[in-house]
């Protein structure tokens, strides 16, 4: 008993970490119909400069503080971030207006390359290290209940609570401004958005940005847990069971899809893996999601398809 | 106009420099310096070219300059076989290849014996390749894995006081989901047979960053020991894992593709007293031979990566790698003539007959980083001694004997195989006397 | 001047429905032909073969394929490294299980493993759509990825789970030369690319455009999406499985599951985007993109770097490799949406009328 509730609050806690990539799928989906594939060079790139300018800045203005230098690495990264998405609107999607999906897609792909080849180019392809005094030892819980306790990953559990916030953040913000409410409207209409005078261009580059953030975020928790290099890219693979799950447009779907998805893998990892072979929980996550999406082919709360010949 | 100018003078300066540059010995470099394992790819041809760059500056190999060119490959094996397409017949043709991928060597072996140029996987590659007889072009120089199964097998039955304690212990392999993580399963399965230990398989998929269940296992199992046969990130997120499910880091064995400092160096603190394999060398800063490179090569500017990376472990492997690819190209002149280019077939006799003694070692400058090597036809390994170093918190540390693997667990395992191999692919193995050629 | 097709009347329907309309067209291609089935082998050195020319033709065959489904079809794929990898190892078992199985038909037949496995693996795409569709084929490309390194039967039980194939006979003739191996896959492709024209110019090919432009008119006016779809899924399969089992076969030699990971999905599908959606035309020019570009840059880079007096490291050129390619992707999707096949279409037409401006 104990060693499942270990198994499902690890799931729970991996899954919590997914729907914050998932995250920025959605909200860069939902604003502007683009499946973004650079999602996971969007986190690659933003650990590097983080993990890089927390490094030079102590060698450059000899700052000595750790939290100074990673808070001011924050901002300067989170300031990249910005010019990466007023970049990625100006030269490649204001293009490609009203392109099919996959044309879009590929164009993702081909910003995914770009900065990936770029990051590396200016940062540097070693490892690198975000030290933002996580902790990493592990903690003992209801010792008393069961035998050997229950352990909780102190680090994956601080993450999820950053996780959680900044998805509450996001809700507020999409629900609660008048930028959000902008967001929300080009979301379900282009045209009738920009007929009612919200200038659209303007708004890409606001979901860009934001999807830059949580790809920083993201980028930060993930990056001080396997240390930042080239891999980072590949979470995006992970998250996008997540999102086909919850639904391209749904906000709480990345979340609740993120959840089903974390802990469905872990468990199947850990009991049915032994039996066929382990390593199954990366097709796991998307059979899973295949299956969900037969039932519902939209997603758990994406918007309903209606087809009108 | 521009172009066409450019294009004369360059063909007046290639035939002017010509009669210069016919006596190279070229050595083809295939390296990864980008992707998921370019953290540790990048330190070994590191040491691979600047020892290069120290036979060079020493004066070549009894006079002969060596060229070398690198190919970036980022670890995928179909971009590794253009590479080799690529380089294979430049400037004179090349020497000997070390692609540093298991996926590329099991390409290779079959390319190999056409081209004729020899293969070296110092540590790594196919097990079953020691058997020169039918592998004729293959050098798993050092140890194949097999080697180092063995080994990290005798070493926890010293610790638990025999091999008969190993009756009802559970080791864990957490492995990478690849040929080179698979390659130990075989004989870490013979041994447990053997001893009646439990062995627990955990594959890890490419490129290693998703091991929480993994982890979440081996807390409920509890294994005694978990032997770690991971590549590049994958380590460091073992440890990492490691440490949050409260693993002790003391009953982790890593192979020797796990035990450098890319792996550890982030965690730590964190992987203090986690245990590798040492190809025979470690961390050799002090080396004579590191030493000459400091003041031949990085002092004049030369050097290729940091200077700071210099003797580190992945590094001295590089290093090592291109010695003995050097030492074979001078045992083949040896025969063939001395101040020649050596052709690959010249070359590869030269690596079935090297005999690096203590003292050739000790001129070489690797006083104290290895032991002698010595091949023959049916050993292209040369030598199967390796020990285990620690990681301190700060640094690797030696913390064992040496150990030698068990010729009577793995000779029958690679004759058995090799001979498979032979007939899947229709071989005749040489005859005692056709090695003596 | 030249290129116009004034005073070639057609008499016929067949000489009206040939795929080559145009006479001019009839004999560049037949010079192309002859050009690369003789043409080649004299000048091209071995290099050319092995690194370019053989995986250019293989891959060509496996965006054929890809085409068929999202081009022709319009199902978005990620998955179709896992149809070259069924289409592998099936030949593979096929060669090493079944006594005296000659090559070719263990390659057809590792095909026809695969184009099954595709119709299993389309089902979703009778009820999903769309980009859902796209991330749903995913399962496929991963699971094969697992299946092909867990299970050891596929594999037969070979210690690394890396396989390899020992030689190559083509019903008594051995296949050893790159010049040999460079005419086998030339004159499959040469076969399978007629054999796709003419599928997408018949009934069936129709039917798999219907459904691409809207499948539910498509279905309302007659046509059974389940069967078109899962032809699509069978056809392209069987492509992907045939260009899989040479890719292994006649390109690696031997190979892991690494040689079909998702990597190689992508890249299928960018040289059918880049070639041009709905184009056989185009899926040679796409996988011509592809396989040259990387390697171009990779030369041309550190020469570029020599003119000007700089050395370049390795992994410069390589991180350099990856900005241009990410970017000549981009550009070439703003310039030209539609692929280069359209590109090439366009400066058909320009040619006609040269050189007059109307």
């Amino acid at each position: 008993m104990a060693f499942f509730i270990e198994t499902l609050i690890g799931g729970l806690m991996a899954g919590m970490l997914y729907s914050l990539v998932a995250l920025g799928f959605v909200l860069i989906f939902k604003a502007s119909g683009v499946f973004n594939f650079a999602q996971g060079a969007l986190v690659l790139f933003a650990a590097l400069a983080m993990a890089r300018f927390a490094e030079w800045l102590p060698a450059w203005f000899g700052i000595e503080s750790l939290a100074l230098a990673n808070v001011l690495a924050f901002l300067i990264t989170i300031a990249i971030m910005f010019v990466a998405a007023l970049l990625i609107e100006r030269l490649v999607l204001r293009y490609l207006v009203n392109q099919e999906g996959a044309t879009l897609l590929m164009a993702t792909l081909g910003i995914a390359y770009f900065l990936e080849g770029f990051g590396q180019t200016v940062f540097g392809s070693d490892i690198y290290k975000i030290d933002v005094g996580m902790p990493k030892d592990p903690v003992l819980i209801l010792e008393n209940v069961f035998e050997g306790g229950i352990l909780i990953n102190k680090e994956d559990f601080i993450a999820a609570v950053i996780a959680a916030t900044l998805v509450t953040l996001l809700t507020l913000f999409f629900q609660k401004t008048a930028t959000g409410r902008a967001l929300r409207a080009v979301a379900d209409d282009h045209q009738a958005a920009q007929s009612i005078g919200i200038p659209l261009n303007r708004i890409w580059v606001i979901v860009w940005c934001v999807a830059g953030v949580v790809a920083l975020v993201a980028g930060i928790i993930w990056g001080s847990k396997l240390g930042v290099q080239f891999s980072l890219a590949t979470v995006a693979l992970r998250a996008l069971p997540v999102v086909i799950l919850g639904g391209l447009t749904s906000v709480p779907g990345a979340i609740i899809g993120g959840l089903i998805i974390g802990v469905g893998e872990k468990l199947s990892e850990v009991y049915l893996g032994p039996s066929i072979g382990g390593g199954i929980e990366i097709w796991f996550a998307y059979v899973l999601a295949l299956v969900f999406l037969l039932f519902r082919p939209q997603g758990l709360f994406g918007e309903k398809i209606i087809d009108r010949v | 106009m521009k172009l066409s100018k450019l294009a004369i003078a360059a063909a007046m300066a290639a035939t002017l420099s010509a009669p210069i540059h016919a006596a190279e010995q070229f050595f083809p470099v295939l390296v990864y310096r980008t992707g998921a394992y370019a953290p540790n790819g990048s330190q070994w041809a590191n040491g691979y070219v600047d020892y290069l760059k120290l036979v060079n500056a020493k004066g070549g190999i009894n006079g002969v300059k060596i060229a070398y060119e690198e190919c970036e490959f980022g670890y995928a094996t179909d971009r590794g076989v253009e590479c080799y397409e690529r380089l294979k017949n430049k400037h004179g043709g090349a020497t000997v290849f070390q692609p540093l991928s298991t996926g590329v060597t099991f390409a290779l072996t079959d390319k190999a014996p056409i081209d004729k140029i020899p293969l070296i996987t110092a540590g790594y590659g196919r097990s079953e390749s020691q058997n020169g007889a039918v592998f004729t072009w293959n050098f798993p120089l050092l140890g194949t894995y097999w080697v180092a199964a063995d080994v990290l097998v005798q070493h926890v039955a010293k610790k638990e006081g025999g091999f008969d304690k190993l009756k009802g212990k559970k080791i864990a392999l957490v492995y990478h989901d690849s040929p080179y993580g698979k390659e130990p399963i075989a004989l870490l399965e013979e041994r447990a047979k053997m001893h009646g230990f439990q062995l627990m398989l955990l594959p890890v998929a490419h490129p290693g960053v998703e091991q929480k269940a993994t982890w979440l296992q081996i807390r409920q199992q509890r294994p005694d020991y978990v032997f770690l046969w991971g590549w590049g990130v994958m380590n460091s997120t073992a440890l990492k894992e490691a440490q949050a499910t409260g693993y002790p880091r003391e009953k982790m064995y890593g192979v020797w593709w796990a035990g450098a400092e890319p792996d550890v160096k982030d965690v730590g603190e964190g992987a203090k007293g986690y245990n590798a394999l040492a190809l025979q060398h470690g961390a050799e800063p002090n080396a004579k031979v590191v030493k000459d490179i400091l003041t031949l090569v990085y002092d004049k500017g030369q050097g290729t990566g940091p200077r700071e990376e210099v003797g580190n472990v992945l590094y001295m492997r590089g290093l090592i790698s291109a010695m003995l690819g050097v030492e074979g190209v001078r045992r083949a002149q040896e025969r063939f003539g001395k101040g020649k280019v050596m052709t690959g077939e010249q070359v590869r006799w030269g690596l079935e007959n090297l005999d690096l003694d203590q003292k050739k070692l000790d001129a070489l400058g690797f006083a104290g980083v290895m032991r002698p090597v010595r091949t023959s036809c049916l050993d292209h390994m040369g030598s199967s001694w390796v020990r285990i170093h620690t990681w301190n918190g700060t640094k690797w540390e030696f913390t064992s004997d040496w150990y030698q693997a068990d010729e009577k667990v793995i000779r029958p395992m690679v004759m058995l195989a090799s001979a498979k191999y032979a007939e899947e692919k229709k071989i005749t193995p040489r005859t005692p006397e056709q090695c003596k050629e | 001047m030249i290129y116009r097709e004034n005073g070639q009347f057609k008499t016929s329907y067949a000489a009206d429905q040939q795929i080559f309309p145009i006479r001019q067209d009839r004999i560049a291609i037949l010079a192309l032909l002859i050009f690369a089935g003789v043409g080649v082998p004299l000048f091209a050195d071995e290099y050319l073969f092995r690194a370019i020319l053989i995986p250019f033709l293989i891959l060509s065959l496996a965006a054929l394929g890809v085409n068929l489904l999202v081009g022709y079809c319009g199902q978005i794929t990620l998955g179709a490294g896992a149809f070259m990898a069924v289409g592998a190892y099936a030949a593979y078992n096929f060669l090493i299980r079944v006594d005296g199985m000659p090559m070719l038909i263990a390659v057809l037949l590792g095909g026809v493993v695969a184009a099954l496995v595709g119709i299993v693996f389309g089902v979703p795409s009778l009820r999903v759509r769309g980009l859902y569709l796209a991330v749903a084929t995913l399962a496929a490309q991963f699971f094969w990825d697992w299946a092909f390194l867990r299970i050891r039967w596929f594999t037969n039980y070979s210690s690394s789970g890396s396989v390899s194939v020992a030689e190559l006979d083509f019903f008594g003739w051995r296949i050893e030369t790159p010049v040999e191996k460079y005419l086998l896959c030339l004159g499959l492709l040469i076969l399978f690319a007629l054999v796709a024209k003419n599928l997408t110019r018949g009934a069936i090919g129709r039917q798999w455009m219907a459904i691409r432009d809207m499948d539910v008119a498509a279905e309302v006016i007659g046509i059974r999406p389940m069967y078109a779809k899962l032809s699509a899924f069978a056809v392209s399969s069987f492509y992907l499985g045939v260009a899989g089992a040479l890719w292994g076969f006649v390109h690696l030699g031997s190979w892991e599951p690494a040689a079909f990971s998702i990597d190689r999905s992508f890249q299928l599908l960018f040289m059918v985007i880049i070639g041009g959606l709905g184009s056989i035309m185009g899926s040679f020019f796409g996988a011509a993109f592809i396989v040259v570009l990387p390697i171009f840059l990779n030369q041309f880079l550190p020469w570029l770097g020599g003119l000007v007096g700089v050395t370049i490291s390795t992994a410069a050129v390589s991180h350099a490799e990856f900005m241009i390619f990410g970017a000549l992707i981009i550009f070439f999707l703003i310039v030209e949406p539609h692929g280069l096949a359209r590109l090439w279409s366009t400066g058909k037409e320009k040619l006609r009328l040269w050189p007059f401006p109307h």
